[in-house]
């Protein structure tokens, strides 16, 4: 298998507060990795230092072997390949829907209008949101906002995904349309790395789940084995405090 | 607490709402008695006023020279001509300083060292300029600029006192796109630059939008400034009649103060239509915002 990720020896901080530790992850192509970890565990800001969104302090990040941390590198060719989705979906509030998911194909891919306005109707209309494709944001239901950001993040067409807890904002009932949405990307063989709290989605659909203690990687493998026999025991008490919280 | 279901009661939910919309008056909130009361007392205080002010010993003297309905007459056609050319600054001007603001806004809040001198530049620009009154950097231009004689420059006092007007607003102007700049939360920007728009294309199509549709009422308050400051350029002008001078000559010639009220009620017949338009959209705003709040 092709590698799509590969990062070592990530470090992180912000002012006093180390918040990536020395992080080592290799992605393959067409592979579903889950973090998993408790609030301030890194998660988030792994996912940021993959597209550079985050600067890291040390260590190095390949995307299908260019190395991105080089000085030189081409942060917005990274960002072309690399499509994230946010926790607080962050779509452009002055913009439809439509216009949301044709900004950056039209201004960043130099697609023509009508190109763009075909393929972001296309995607709309796959992920059940063609009625929407004229209303302003505010108008949509926060699972519509985050299946509209997910569209615009594909509308880049990124052999790699990254998805930084995109439930935790969403009412319980409109997390499962999201969580499908997932699922069908994944299907579809996209590489994705997903910063998440939805156990039993990690469970579902992961190759791999990444447990994140304190800016480390303490423990990774199959989602059967970190679920039912992890090693760590930190890895146990986290996994127990989810399940008491009736979140598995 | 039970919802109060009889529409004649304070609290009914649709009274409240008409309220908001007459900007927090109705009858029924305050009661008649109350605006009664308040209309009664307003009208006392002014008439007491009038009453005290017309019994003084000096007031035919006063009513001659400031109320003169024949001075008046004779002397508010020209100024009403003259107050076009009030309008043409104002509205020349604007544009200028709408576009030369933002620049300079958006010069100030570029981030990375790569950017300090324009960073540097533009906050020692508006540092300045806001520290200057405007009309010393109106007489400044207006006089000095004129006297260097450059070849290819205008000569005229208007023009730069004009220009003056342009550079002391822009630095105003310029702070109020910057509030609005900084109010665009982050994330905003992350999203963005995570689409690989740049941070230029990020400005212009994510950024600026939404920061200028939040600062669209401060904006219109330094509207109305400008609008009335237009008259300082009469220092500078020369014989070119705008309202205020036109007025100051007519009440030289006449000895009566009476065309500078003439030249007041012009200005005010602009100013009080954009307030009144400031005031709507703040409140429009606002209610957006609660609306917004809601959902």
């Amino acid at each position: 298998m092709t590698e799509a990720v590969r990062i070592e020896g990530l470090h992180k901080r912000f002012d006093d507060l180390e918040v990536l530790r020395g992080i080592d992850l290799t992605v393959d192509e067409h592979q579903v990795v889950c973090l998993i970890g408790a609030s301030g565990s890194g998660k988030s800001t792994l996912l940021r230092c993959i597209n550079l969104l985050e600067t890291p302090d040390a260590g190095t990040i390949s995307v299908h072997g260019r190395t991105v941390t080089d000085p030189g590198a081409d942060q917005n060719r990274l960002r072309r390949e690399v499509g994230i989705v946010f926790q607080s979906f962050n779509l452009f509030p002055h913009m439809t829907v439509r216009r949301n998911v044709t900004l950056a194909p039209t201004k960043v891919l130099g697609l023509p209008g009508d190109e763009a306005e075909a393929r972001a109707d296309g995607l709309l209309e796959r992920f059940g949101l063609a009625d929407k494709a004229s209303e302003y944001p505010d108008r949509l239901s926060g699972g519509q906002q985050q299946r509209a950001a997910i569209v615009r993040a594909l509308a880049m067409e990124p052999s790699i995904m990254l998805l930084d807890e995109i439930t935790s904002s969403l009412d319980p009932e409109l997390v499962a349309e999201v969580l499908d949405v997932l699922r069908g990307l994944a299907r579809s063989g996209m590489t994705m790395i997903v910063a998440t709290h939805e156990m039993g989605f990690a469970k579902d659909v992961a190759n791999r789940v990444c447990f994140l203690d304190d800016g480390l990687i303490l423990e990774e493998g199959r989602p059967e084995d970190i679920f039912l026999s992890p090693r760590e025991e930190r890895t146990r008490r986290f996994l127990d405090r989810i399940i008491a919280a009736g979140r598995m | 607490m039970s919802q109060p279901t009889d529409p004649s009661e304070p609290g009914f939910p649709p009274a409240d709402r008409r309220s908001r919309l007459l900007g927090g008056f109705s009858l029924r909130d305050e009661g008649a008695k109350g605006v009664a009361i308040a209309t009664l007392s307003t009208l006392l205080v002014l008439g007491l006023l009038a009453f005290a002010a017309t019994r003084s010993a000096y007031w035919p003297d006063f009513k001659d020279s400031f109320l003169n309905r024949q001075v008046f007459a004779e002397s508010f056609p020209d100024i009403l001509r003259a107050f076009k050319r009030n309008i043409f600054y104002f509205v020349t001007a604007e544009p200028v300083i709408l576009a030369f603001a933002l620049l300079l806004a958006v010069f100030r809040s570029l981030r990375g060292p790569a950017f300090f001198p324009l960073r540097l530049m533009a906050t020692i620009y508006v540092d300045l300029f806001r520290g200057i009154p405007t009309v010393l950097v109106v007489y400044a231009l207006g006089f000095g600029m004129p006297a260097l004689q450059i070849p290819g420059l205008p000569v005229e006092g208007w023009f730069w006192g004009w220009v003056g007007l342009i550079l002391s607003y822009s630095a105003y102007v310029a702070e109020v796109y910057r509030a609005g700049i900084e109010s665009v939360h982050p994330s905003q920007t992350a999203a963005a630059r995570a689409l690989g728009l740049g941070r230029w294309g990020t400005l212009r199509y994510v950024v600026i939008p939404q920061a200028v549709r939040r600062v669209v009422p401060p904006l219109m308050n330094d509207f109305i400034s400008l609008q009335k400051d237009t008259a300082l350029i009469a220092f500078v002008s020369g014989f070119i009649p705008e309202a205020f001078l036109t007025a100051q000559i007519a009440s030289a010639a006449t000895f009566n103060f009476t065309p500078l009220l003439g030249a007041a009620l012009c200005f005010v017949v602009v100013t009080i239509p954009m307030t009144r338009f400031t005031d709507w959209m703040l409140e429009r705003q606002r209610r957006q915002r609660q609306v917004g709040a809601v959902a």
